[in-house]
């Protein structure tokens, strides 16, 4: 291999990292929600939809991308905290299976909701001007600074989660709730509006998620859906309510996505003719993270760092 | 005396060939139209609710199914349209457009499917079971999609109604009536299978897996089976679904196909033989009625759905007959 | 007026025409509703513009929400409940492939807004069918053949499905020069930082693509901001006007093919996109002009002959007697437009990012496949 293709497999690497970092910020929130009140929240796509929106009509109307970025956290909290307190707090003593159609059809309402209130096409939301183009890193690789500053934040979010999750008194709660409901409540803790905050707080997480992403990516309705099932996934192959897993969990899914689609057909235009290689092995690496959740589930039933 | 609950699957049963009569002799035959594609969206979901009503199996990947069955349907009748044989590798076979033929072909590729996804699935529980049979149906949605032998995302059209013998089945109310006469059939499979000692042990596996090992049974063999029988009959669905648009796309496979089959479950009553027909009914007549209401009407299934899910815990049959659901 | 008062005009002129026996009833199948309404919309906007005030036509309007069995079930009920004459709107090809050649095997014309799967073009190609947008692979053979010579070495990209493959080969069935790499992405991916960075590795000198909708927006600001300073070209997919306001300042300068442009200057075409402007407030995009083009073909054959007598209304489409927006509009022998094809350049007119007409990238362009058409 020689020097430029080295090169260029540390830039994929970064890439397919980058991707983790950004599956991180969608798949801790999902996890958060799950670990504290046990709830599949299939419409936590639908909050990284709002906080996108919000981004968008935020910077469009003052042009400014910090502004945006808080809007997007208070919209998708305020969104996230309205919809605990009207429906998602009537199912947590539900099973699985009234959570996830419950939440389906909260899709189906954010969704279109959305699309009445901002019309069929996509929005406008570009990074901002000091972060638009690369910046050249050590070894030569010239990589985009806004995708830098995604790989800081989300780091500093898994940093902040960790901390509050091992240090503050709310994380306390939070911890006290995961391992037993009735002890928390017995302690004198207003549990429900400890839930509501920790719905908010995941919600807020997804809204930001989507304000940063919507900016390189695009901001339309139905954007929610692809990276749910993708932070699915991911807190699946982690282990549901662990934050340690999703972050384990989103940059092995990161990688694999981004290296698969590279890779693969490079790997199999040894053994067929080129068309075939491109084509098969892209059709792979559409299904590589399936197989990798298959394969993780199969030989750990609940995940990397998931208790049963 | 027959209970309420009796009385009622017996109505709603009725109900529809009684729609498709009625549409017949006021010459609307798009109505029978409707009506076959609740019986047959109603048995892909009567398949399903061995897995998740009686068994506990909360299957977020039936739509692999459902696809498996329409795609058996597609291929086959795509290699008779263009007369080409169909090349497995260790043998070659002739497409078919006769009905039963690609029943059985339909029937057993799900099987044998559910069997290898189910051998690896029901390895997990809960959530994770949820998951990664989303996995599964994910997997297969992406291959067809970029799969270019059997058109690919453009899905593959078949010309002309496949032929069951002695029927015509280009006519809406022949078809109709062979698809309503398998479903009763499947029906009252079912019901058997619920009542037998096999159904007995699937449900208390579901209540408690350690009271069926303490009779020397296995949990995970009872559900591999139910998912085995539960995947054969939706996949026959699917090819009957494929049969009904002449047209079979990757789009069977998606995920949201499997969520709607829940929602159909959960709609009618869940745990409930007929629960399945009566949410394929009334689900395929609010997205029929509300289209037209509204550009914006997918608000509208959503908040009906939401009604049901957080206020009418037993669905519609549980709404009527005033009783909870029947295993609760 | 306002969309929903347009909308009662057609309905009341559709009332008006019920009693009358020569009216053409047309049932409309479109996307109106989920991730890719935009397009529908437009195609449907185009059209109620096109037809408005006119009594010969009743109008039927469907959502198919995107989805091919959805489609296939509002056809059978526009023919067998509305029993409509004409059918229009579907914006995908999968959807098309669903609906169209059991359409026209009952007898029904169907006019294609949009969408022209190759397999409807030559084989499966139907008397009934009139392409009245472009067959799919039209754009980037245009594209191919205007980039000969000048391009150097191309990188491809499109979504692994049929028409992105479709779209790549009718680049590389004209484009005379060398293909640097051919890369095939997962359909609806929203990432491309992978495959950009082949891009810079790759010793490509210009970047050809195809990525309708989101997945072009996302691209588009991606590939902006990665610092690879090689041209962009492709077809008017992802450079259209309905998703120009969301890449923004990003597409200025990609290069890229259409039939049509809001700057044509061909007779009609300033009015219907002012009268457009002035009813939807919004300017229109190619899907809008071709609802446009379609509603025109439609009232012009039913002005000249009467849908029940199928030869002669065949006959009167097959004229494509109408002053299309396009300029030159006529059908060839498979029902498929013969149409100049323009290369266009995205611009920014004071705030506003679009299209601007360049050159021409093929004079009365066909497709390839009517030679395997039997009509």
């Amino acid at each position: 291999m020689g020097w430029m293709s080295a090169l260029l497999l540390i830039e994929q690497v970064l890439n397919g990292l980058q991707s983790g970092i950004m599956l991180f910020l969608m798949a801790a929130g999902l996890t958060l929600i799950f670990g504290v009140m046990g709830l599949i929240n299939l419409a936590h796509g639908s909050l990284y939809m709002i906080g996108a929106f919000a981004a968008a009509a935020v910077a469009g109307a003052t042009g400014s991308f910090v502004l945006a970025l808080a809007a997007s956290l208070v919209a998708a909290a305020a969104a996230g905290a309205v919809i605990e307190v009207a429906v998602i707090r009537r199912l947590y003593d539900r099973d699985h299976l009234d959570q996830v159609l419950a939440t389906f059809a909260l899709i189906l309402i954010l969704s279109e909701g959305t699309r009445w209130v901002f019309g069929s096409f996509p929005l406008y939301l570009d990074v901002p001007a000091a972060l638009a183009g690369p910046v050249t890193l050590p070894g030569g690789i010239q990589y985009p600074a806004y995708r830098l500053l995604i790989i800081v934040v989300g780091l500093l979010v898994a940093a902040g989660l960790f901390l509050l999750i091992a240090r503050t008194r709310i994380g306390i709660q939070i911890r006290a709730g995961e391992s037993d409901r009735e002890m928390i409540a017995a302690l004198g803790v207003d549990i429900s509006r400890l839930y509501t905050l920790v719905f908010a707080l995941g919600a807020a997480l997804a809204g930001l998620a989507g304000a940063l992403v919507g900016a390189i990516q695009s901001v339309q309705v139905g954007m929610g859906e692809p990276v749910l099932i993708l932070a699915f996934v991911v807190i699946v192959i982690g282990g549901i309510g662990s934050i340690k897993g999703a972050l384990v969990g989103a940059l092995l899914v990161g990688l694999t996505d981004t290296l698969g689609g590279v890779l693969l057909p490079l790997a199999l235009s040894g053994v067929m003719e080129a068309s075939a290689a491109t084509s098969v092995g892209s059709a792979l690496a559409s299904m590589s993270i399936y197989i990798l959740m298959a394969i993780v589930l199969i030989f750990r039933p609940t995940g990397l760092y998931g208790t049963a | 005396m027959m209970r309420r609950e009796t009385i009622l699957n017996l109505l709603v049963f009725l109900a529809l060939p009684a729609v498709a009569l009625a549409a017949l002799a006021l010459d609307e035959p798009f109505t029978i139209t409707l009506a076959t594609r609740a019986a047959i969206l109603a048995l892909a979901a009567v398949g399903l609710n061995l897995a998740l009503g009686l068994g506990g199996l909360v299957s977020l990947g039936h739509a692999v199914f459902f696809g498996l069955g329409g795609y058996a349907m597609g291929i086959l009748a795509s290699h008779a349209q263009s007369y080409a044989p169909l090349d497995l590798g260790l043998f070659v076979i002739d497409g078919t457009k006769s009905m039963p033929v690609i029943w059985l072909v339909a029937i057993s590729v799900s099987a044998l499917a559910a069997l290898l996804i189910g051998l690896l699935a029901l390895r997990t529980t809960g959530v994770y079971f949820i998951m990664i049979t989303l996995a599964f149906g994910q997997m297969f949605y992406y291959f067809t999609i970029s799969w270019p032998a059997y058109g690919g995302e453009d899905g593959l059209s078949i010309y002309v109604r496949n032929s069951f013998p002695g029927l015509n089945t280009l006519d809406p109310v022949q078809f109709f009536g062979l698809v309503f006469a398998l479903l009763a059939l499947v029906l009252w499979i079912m019901g058997r299978i619920e009542r037998s000692a096999f159904g007995l042990a699937l449900g208390t596996a579901r209540q408690n897996a350690t009271r069926v090992e303490t009779v020397g049974l296995s949990p995970f063999k009872l559900r591999l089976v139910a998912f085995v029988i539960s995947g054969a009959v939706t996949g026959l669905a699917g090819a009957l679904f494929a049969d009904l648009n002449r047209f079979v796309s990757p789009t069977m496979f998606s995920w949201q196909m499997s969520g709607e089959f829940i929602v159909f479950i959960v709609l009618g009553g869940i745990g409930r033989l007929f629960g399945p027909v009566v949410g394929a009914c009334l689900f395929v007549l609010l997205e029929h009625l509300l289209s037209g209401v509204s550009e914006f009407w997918l608000i509208y299934l959503g908040a009906i759905l939401l009604f049901v899910v957080l206020f009418a815990r037993g669905g519609v049959i549980g709404a009527l007959v005033g009783q909870g659901g029947r295993h609760e | 007026m306002t969309f929903k008062q347009l909308m009662a005009a057609t309905c009341v002129a559709a009332l008006g025409t019920a009693a009358q026996a020569d009216g053409v009833k047309v049932g409309m199948i479109t996307t109106l509703s989920g991730g890719g309404a935009g397009l529908g919309i437009d195609v449907r906007d185009g059209f109620l513009l096109a037809t408005k005030g006119n009594d010969d036509i009743e109008l039927v309007i469907e959502d198919d929400q995107r989805k091919p069995d959805i489609a296939v079930q509002l056809a059978d009920k526009m023919i067998q409940s509305e029993k409509v004459d004409v059918m229009t709107g579907i914006i995908w090809s999968n959807l098309a492939m669903a609906v169209v050649p059991a359409a026209t095997a009952q007898g029904k014309f169907y006019l294609s807004p949009n969408a022209g799967p190759s397999a409807l073009a030559g084989k499966g190609c139907h008397e009934n069918y009139f392409n009245v947008s472009w067959q799919n692979d039209a754009f980037s053979e245009a594209a191919g053949t205007a980039l000969s010579g000048e391009a150097g070495k191309v990188f491809l990209m499109a979504p692994n499905y049929p028409a992105g493959q479709d779209i790549m080969a009718g680049f590389k069935r004209t484009y005379q020069g060398e293909i640097a790499a051919e890369v095939y992405t997962k359909l609806g991916q929203t990432d491309y930082a992978a495959e950009i960075a082949q891009m810079r590795a790759s010793d490509a000198d210009q970047i050809y693509f195809f990525l309708p909708g989101g997945m072009g927006i996302s691209f588009m600001k991606q590939y902006a901001g990665s610092g690879v300073d090689k041209p962009v070209s492709g077809p008017a997919f992802s450079f259209d006007q309905g998703i120009l306001g969301a890449i923004g300042d990003a597409a200025v300068g990609a290069k890229n093919t259409a039939h049509w442009s809001k700057d044509l200057d061909v007779p009609g075409n300033a009015d219907f996109v002012a009268a457009f402007e002035a009813e939807f407030g919004r300017l229109p995009s190619i899907y809008a002009a071709q609802g446009y083009d379609t509603g025109l073909l439609l009232a012009s054959a039913a002005a000249k002959a009467d849908v029940n007598d199928a030869d002669a209304f065949r006959a009167a489409l097959k004229e494509a007697d109408f002053q299309s927006v396009r300029g030159k509009f006529s059908f060839a022998a498979n029902n498929h437009p013969v149409q100049d094809i323009y290369m266009r350049e995205v611009v920014k007119e004071g705030d506003l990012v679009t299209n601007r007409i360049v050159g021409t990238a093929a004079t009365d362009h066909s497709d390839p496949y009517g030679a395997d058409c039997k009509l």
